[in-house]
C-alpha cells in the first residue's frame, strides 16, 4: 500500500523535499500510532463469483470445448513464425509478412486435420470496443489469406482481443508495432 | 503548498483512526485528488457535526460532505482548526462573525440515533452575505448507510448552492487489471462516487470489457472473455446471480441497456467478422439486427427516452465517426461527428443534448463534448491517452480513463471543462469508469 498520495506535490510547483521529510516524518509516526498502514485493506467478497445459469446464444463449439490449449505447431524458417504485424489502424498484411502466411497455408493444406485459432490484436490507442472490431477485421484478413492459398475453411477460426491482450507493456511506437498483430495459434 | 499536505496528512489521520477502530472496513481502495478548480471556489465552512456514539460508527460525517463538495472543484472548505466556534444549529451560527473569516456559507449538522436503531442525520445551511438560513436536508437510515446519507446531505447541499442536483449518493463502475501480460487478472468493481466501499462483481484471469448499467441500478452488463471468446453477461449487483446473455460465434461485445431496461443492444460478428449492432430484448431473447454494413459498426449508446435512438461508432465513411440510427426506420443512419478523423464511443447526456466522445486531437486521444443541437465541439480533457467517457446521472460532470505515469487512472471533469479531479488505484490500473444512475 501506497502510504502518501504523490500526486499531493504538485509538478508545477515542484517537489518542495523539506516538506516532503517533514509529511514523511508526519506520516511515518501516524502509521506508527495507528498500524493503520501495515494492515492490508480488505475487499468485500460479496456478491460471491456468480454461476452461469442460462446458456441462450451460445454457438461457439470452440468456447464451449473449454480452454483448448495451444499445441506447439510445426517448425521452421518460416512456420515458426505465427505473428503476422500490422500498421495502425490498418488490416491489410504488409509485404514482410505474406512469406509467412504462405508457409503456414501450404502445411496447413498439406495437413486438413490441423485447426488454428487466428487470434486478432490491437495496439491501446483509440476506443476498446472498436479496436475489437480492428482485431478481428485483422484475423479474418489473415483468415482469407490462408483460404485463398486452399486451407479449408474448417481448419480456421478467429477471435479478436483487440487492445486487451498486449503482447508488450509500454505506450510508444515500438510495442504499439508489437500488439498490432495476428498470431497463428496451432490447436491441439 | 504546506497546507494541501498538511490536509492531506489529517485526512489520513483521520481514515487511519476510523480503520483502527473498525468503523469502517471499507477502505477507499480509489483515492482521489483534485487536479483544477474554478479559479474563484466557493468559500464555505462545514463544522463538525454533533455525534451519535456508537451510532455513528465513529463516521465524521462533516469530513464525507467536505469531501464531496471539494471534489467538485467549485467548493474551498474553510480549515476546522480555523473555526473560531463550532455551532451544531443554525440559530447559534452568527452569520457576521463567519462573514469576517471570508466564508459564504456555513453548514451545521446533528447526528442522532433514532429509537428505531436507525441513524438520522440533520443539515442546516446558513448564506452568511444573506444571513438567510435553510434548516434541511435531513436524512434517516441504517448505521451501516451512514455514509450514504452523508452524501445525500451532500447533494441536497449542492443543489441549494449550485442549483444541480449532486451526484454524490451514486456508484461507479470499472475494470482494474493488475499484473504484467501476459498473466494478467481483471477484475470488474462497484464502489461509491467517492472510491469508498468497493465491491468485486466479477474476476477472471481472462479480459473483462465495457461494463454498463441498468436504468436502475440493479443489473450490470459486461464482456468476458472467460471462455477465450467473448460473451456478454448480465449480472445481477446484490445477489451475484450472472446470467450469459449472448456468446455467438464471433465477437460479443459492447451492450448497452436501453431506457426502460427490457433490451440490450450489442455488438454481434458472426463467423465473417463483420461487426453490426443488434438489439436484444432480455427477456424472449428476440434478436433484432439494427444496422447492416460491411464496416465496424460497435459502441451503441441510447439516447434517452424512448429507446428507439441509438448513437453509435462506424468506420463506414474510411474512419471511426459517430452515427444515430432509429430503430424501426429504413432510413440510413446519419453521420453526427465531423470534427477530426476519429470519433467513438458515444455516450449522450442525461438531458439528450450532449453527446461525449472519444476523440483524436492532434495526436492525442482526447475526450470531447458535442453539442447536439449546433456541432460544437469542446475538447474537455488535456491527456495523451484518455477514453471511455460517461455522464454523471446529474449531467454535470464526466468520468472517463486516463493515465498518469504511464499508469491507468480515472478522471472526473466538469461538463464546462474548469474542474477535474483523479481516482487513482492503490494497486493495479483502473480503466472503463462507468457512472450509475440515481439511487431510489
Amino acid at each position: 500500500m501506497t502510504i502518501f498520495d504523490t500526486s499531493i506535490f504538485d509538478t508545477r510547483m515542484g517537489v518542495q523535499m523539506k516538506n516532503f521529510v517533514s509529511l514523511s516524518v508526519l506520516v511515518a509516526t501516524v502509521a506508527l500510532l495507528s498500524g493503520c498502514p501495515t494492515k492490508k485493506p480488505d475487499v468485500p467478497d460479496t456478491p460471491p463469483q456468480p454461476t452461469v445459469d442460462n446458456t441462450a446464444g451460445v454457438e461457439n463449439a470452440d468456447a464451449l470445448a473449454g480452454d483448448t490449449t495451444a499445441s506447439m505447431g510445426p517448425t521452421g524458417d518460416l512456420l515458426s513464425k505465427r505473428i503476422v504485424y500490422f500498421d495502425f489502424d490498418r488490416a491489410e498484411i504488409r509485404a514482410d509478412s505474406q512469406s509467412v502466411v504462405a508457409a503456414h497455408a501450404a502445411y496447413l493444406s498439406k495437413n486438413p486435420n490441423q485447426k488454428v485459432r487466428l487470434e486478432g490484436h490491437a495496439d491501446e490507442r483509440g476506443s476498446r470496443e472498436y479496436n475489437i472490431g480492428l482485431g478481428e477485421r485483422r484475423g479474418q484478413t489473415v483468415r482469407r489469406a490462408l483460404a485463398l492459398q486452399g486451407v479449408a475453411e474448417a481448419q480456421l477460426s478467429t477471435v479478436s482481443y483487440g487492445e486487451e491482450r498486449p503482447a508488450a507493456a509500454g505506450s510508444d511506437e515500438q510495442a504499439y508495432g508489437l500488439n498490432r498483430r495476428v498470431e497463428i495459434v496451432y490447436l491441439k | 503548498m504546506k497546507e494541501r499536505m498538511k490536509q492531506t496528512a489529517i485526512r489520513f489521520l483521520a481514515a487511519c483512526l476510523f480503520t483502527a477502530m473498525g468503523a469502517s472496513p471499507a477502505f477507499a481502495q480509489l483515492r482521489l485528488t483534485i487536479t483544477s478548480g474554478v479559479t474563484d471556489p466557493i468559500p464555505i465552512a462545514i463544522v463538525p457535526f454533533s455525534r451519535a456514539v456508537p451510532a455513528d460508527g465513529g463516521l465524521d460525517v462533516a469530513q464525507v460532505i467536505q469531501r464531496d463538495l471539494e471534489s467538485t472543484g467549485r467548493f474551498k472548505a474553510m480549515d476546522r482548526k480555523d473555526m473560531v466556534f463550532t455551532p451544531t444549529t443554525s440559530v447559534e451560527v452568527d452569520a457576521a462573525g463567519w462573514k469576517q473569516q471570508r466564508v459564504d456559507y456555513v453548514v451545521v449538522g446533528r447526528v442522532s440515533a433514532q429509537p428505531d436503531g436507525q441513524v438520522r442525520i440533520d443539515a442546516e445551511l446558513v448564506n452568511v452575505l444573506t444571513g438567510q438560513r435553510v434548516a434541511g436536508p435531513f436524512f434517516v437510515g441504517s448505521s451501516a448507510n451512514l455514509r450514504n446519507s452523508a452524501h445525500r446531505v451532500a447533494d441536497a447541499l449542492f443543489e441549494k448552492i449550485i442549483g444541480v442536483k449532486g451526484a454524490f449518493a451514486t456508484r461507479i463502475a470499472y475494470v482494474s487489471v493488475d499484473g504484467k501480460p501476459p498473466k494478467q487478472t481483471y477484475e470488474l468493481f462497484v464502489a461509491d462516487s467517492d472510491g469508498f466501499n468497493r465491491t468485486r462483481i466479477f474476476s477472471s484471469p481472462m479480459p473483462i470489457m465495457s461494463p454498463a448499467w441498468s436504468p436502475d441500478g440493479e443489473w450490470l452488463a459486461y464482456v468476458s472473455f472467460e471462455r477465450r471468446t467473448s460473451a456478454v453477461y448480465v449480472q445481477h449487483r446484490r445477489s451475484g446471480k450472472q446470467t450469459m446473455v449472448s456468446a455467438r460465434a464471433g465477437i460479443n461485445g459492447a451492450p448497452a441497456f436501453s431506457p426502460d431496461g427490457k433490451k440490450l443492444a450489442l455488438t454481434l460478428s458472426g463467423s465473417s467478422g463483420n461487426l453490426d449492432i443488434y438489439l436484444l430484448t432480455l427477456a424472449t431473447n428476440e434478436l433484432k439486427r439494427l444496422t447492416e454494413d460491411p464496416g465496424i459498426d460497435t459502441e451503441a449508446s441510447f439516447a434517452p427516452g424512448d429507446g428507439n435512438t441509438i448513437y453509435f461508432t462506424s468506420d463506414r465513411s474510411g474512419s471511426p465517426q459517430v452515427y444515430r440510427l432509429t430503430v424501426g426506420s429504413t432510413e440510413r443512419p446519419k453521420r453526427v461527428t465531423f470534427q477530426g478523423g476519429y470519433n467513438a464511443r458515444p455516450r449522450v447526456s442525461p438531458d439528450g443534448k450532449q453527446l461525449a466522445v472519444l476523440t483524436q486531437d492532434g495526436g492525442s486521444f482526447r475526450i470531447g463534448v458535442q453539442d447536439l443541437a449546433n456541432g460544437t465541439v469542446q475538447i474537455l480533457s488535456k491527456g495523451v491517452q484518455e477514453e471511455s467517457p460517461s455522464f454523471a446521472p446529474n449531467g454535470a460532470m464526466l468520468i472517463f480513463a486516463g493515465r498518469d505515469r504511464g499508469h491507468g487512472v480515472l478522471q472526473t471533469v466538469s461538463i464546462d471543462g474548469l474542474t477535474s479531479a483523479r481516482l487513482d488505484a492503490d494497486a493495479g490500473e483502473v480503466r472503463e469508469p462507468v457512472w450509475g444512475p440515481f439511487l431510489p
